[in-house]
């Protein structure tokens, strides 16, 4: 079947989509978006995580045909989502991320220790760059899913407690066990906001 | 493989008819986990996320009509005050993403007797509202369950919406597993205190075929309740009364062994949580007693 959705605030298809597969397959095996990870695929490791009309779900438990006309976010398209986010909405009418800026997409931070600007030069979101400060990523293969979870938290709760962040985060897993610094790295994208505001 | 996507409840109820083994699919949190490996390959899904009124709720004079696909997430933050044995037990569904997309209707479709929601259900009082092309049939969901993962719908059967009792009184729900999040229940007991008929009903869940009553621990409970005038008096209730009941509740429960937990261990943990919210309860209602008669 043909699938028309959109990822990143810009409409996508894919055809030929299996009945049977998954959101998670049709964003990293036919849009090339591998940024959400394929683990368990039974919902309990949280490293497929997207938002769905912004509710943060397992792409891995959405039946493709699900997601027909409707809204998804990646790990790729966060920075951009989280930018429009902070300026109230997309003003200009050309927001969102293009599958090709998606699939290039870089976790560098904008100052580029490379020292190039870098095509995308806002590239972090403040729970990327505070997982990096942080040092909250070790093998990273559960940082793109905590990212979405633990930016939607911050969304609706600018300043969690520990048990709001334990909550929001606990159907994620690290097999590293790296969660202390996770915790230290919402506390920090929370505590910048508050600064910040 | 086919992909319905209806429109409108009506269309759903058509498509049924017209394929029978169509498997319905709201949440996913099941039906696509048993895709994803491969244990089931149905030849048609059946899509229920388009039909918005299984996302809706209507809270009435004795009942809540829990539309088949509210998620958890909603009873947890809004029917927290009416289904409280409910809400408390979809938080220990699964994860927060679990919980944004699996439904007590789900639950009762997969029927299985480790769902979270069977027995708050059940300690309740509900009724499964199924319908088909033929009709309406409203099912005692003590009736609902007919075996492992099996229910008594009928082939062109859709669950429309689950009536659950308002809460009376106090209730519990209580689940044995080896960590807070994500965990499939060991086994699980939900508890209900009725005062307006003085009774108490109780749900087990993961130590039988099915989830079920404890219906002997239940009589026991409300002839010692009565008999020492506890509705009225708001004493506490006798540990020797709390142990037995626990007993009973244990003896109800028909467990296996397996990789979750042992048939000893499932008997034992039940007659703990019954002993225990059988006292959380109590205490709560004991409570909401002295503050009615100082107002």
């Amino acid at each position: 079947m043909r699938l028309t959705f959109t990822v990143n605030g810009r409409q996508q298809e894919a055809d030929d989509v299996w009945e049977g597969e998954s959101l998670l397959y049709v964003l990293r095996e036919r849009m090339g978006l591998p940024g959400s990870k394929n683990a368990c695929e039974q919902g309990e490791c949280g490293s497929c995580t997207v938002r769905l009309d912004g509710v943060p779900v397992c792409a891995c438990l959405v039946a493709a045909g699900q997601v027909q006309d409707r809204e998804v976010v990646t790990v790729e398209g966060l920075a951009d989502y989280a930018r429009q986010r902070a300026e109230g909405g997309c003003g200009t009418g050309a927001c969102g991320t293009s599958l090709d800026d998606a699939k290039r997409w870089q976790s560098k931070p904008a100052d580029g220790r490379t020292g190039e600007a870098g095509a995308f030069p806002q590239q972090l979101s403040a729970i990327q760059r505070a997982f990096i400060d942080a040092g909250a990523v070790q093998c990273g293969f559960c940082t793109p899913g905590l990212l979405v979870a633990a930016d939607e938290l911050l969304e609706r709760n600018a300043s969690p407690s520990d048990e709001d962040i334990r909550e929001a985060l606990s159907g994620n897993l690290c097999r590293c066990t790296g969660y202390e610094k996770i915790l230290d790295a919402v506390r920090l994208a929370a505590a910048r906001t508050e600064e910040a505001v | 493989m086919d992909f319905l996507r209806p429109a409108s409840w009506e269309e759903a109820l058509a498509a049924k008819a017209e394929h029978p083994t169509a498997v319905p699919i709201a949440g996913g949190t099941d039906v696509m986990v048993e895709i994803n490996f491969d244990h089931r390959r149905p030849d048609v899904l059946l899509d229920l996320n388009r039909i918005g009124e299984l996302q809706e709720w209507e809270v009435g004079e004795e009942t809540v009509r829990l539309g088949a696909s509210v998620p958890y997430t909603r009873i947890i933050e809004r029917l927290r005050g009416e289904l409280p044995g409910l809400a408390l037990a979809g938080h220990t569904v699964g994860s927060p993403q679990i919980r944004n997309r699996g439904s007590v209707g789900g639950n009762l479709g997969a029927a299985s007797p480790a769902g979270d929601s069977h027995p708050a259900l059940l300690a309740a009082g509900a009724e499964v509202e199924a319908v088909s092309v033929r009709g309406t049939r409203m099912i005692p969901v003590e009736e609902f369950y007919t075996g492992v993962k099996r229910n008594c719908l009928e082939a062109d059967e859709l669950i429309r919406a689950v009536h659950i009792k308002k809460a009376d009184g106090p209730q519990q729900f209580s689940k044995v597993g080896t960590r807070n999040a994500m965990v499939i229940a060991v086994c699980a007991f939900g508890l209900a205190l009725h005062p307006e008929t003085r009774t108490v009903k109780t749900g087990i869940g993961s130590a039988a075929p099915t989830p079920i009553r404890a219906r002997a621990a239940e009589e026991f409970l409300n002839a010692a309740l009565e008999e020492a005038g506890l509705w009225d008096n708001g004493r506490i209730i006798p540990p020797s009364v709390a142990r037995q009941f626990a007993e009973l509740v244990s003896g109800a429960a028909n467990p296996i062994d397996d990789v979750r937990g042992s048939a000893a261990y499932r008997r034992h943990a039940l007659g703990v949580m019954a002993r225990r919210t059988l006292g959380w309860t109590w205490d709560e209602y004991r409570g909401n007693e002295r503050s009615a008669r100082c107002a």
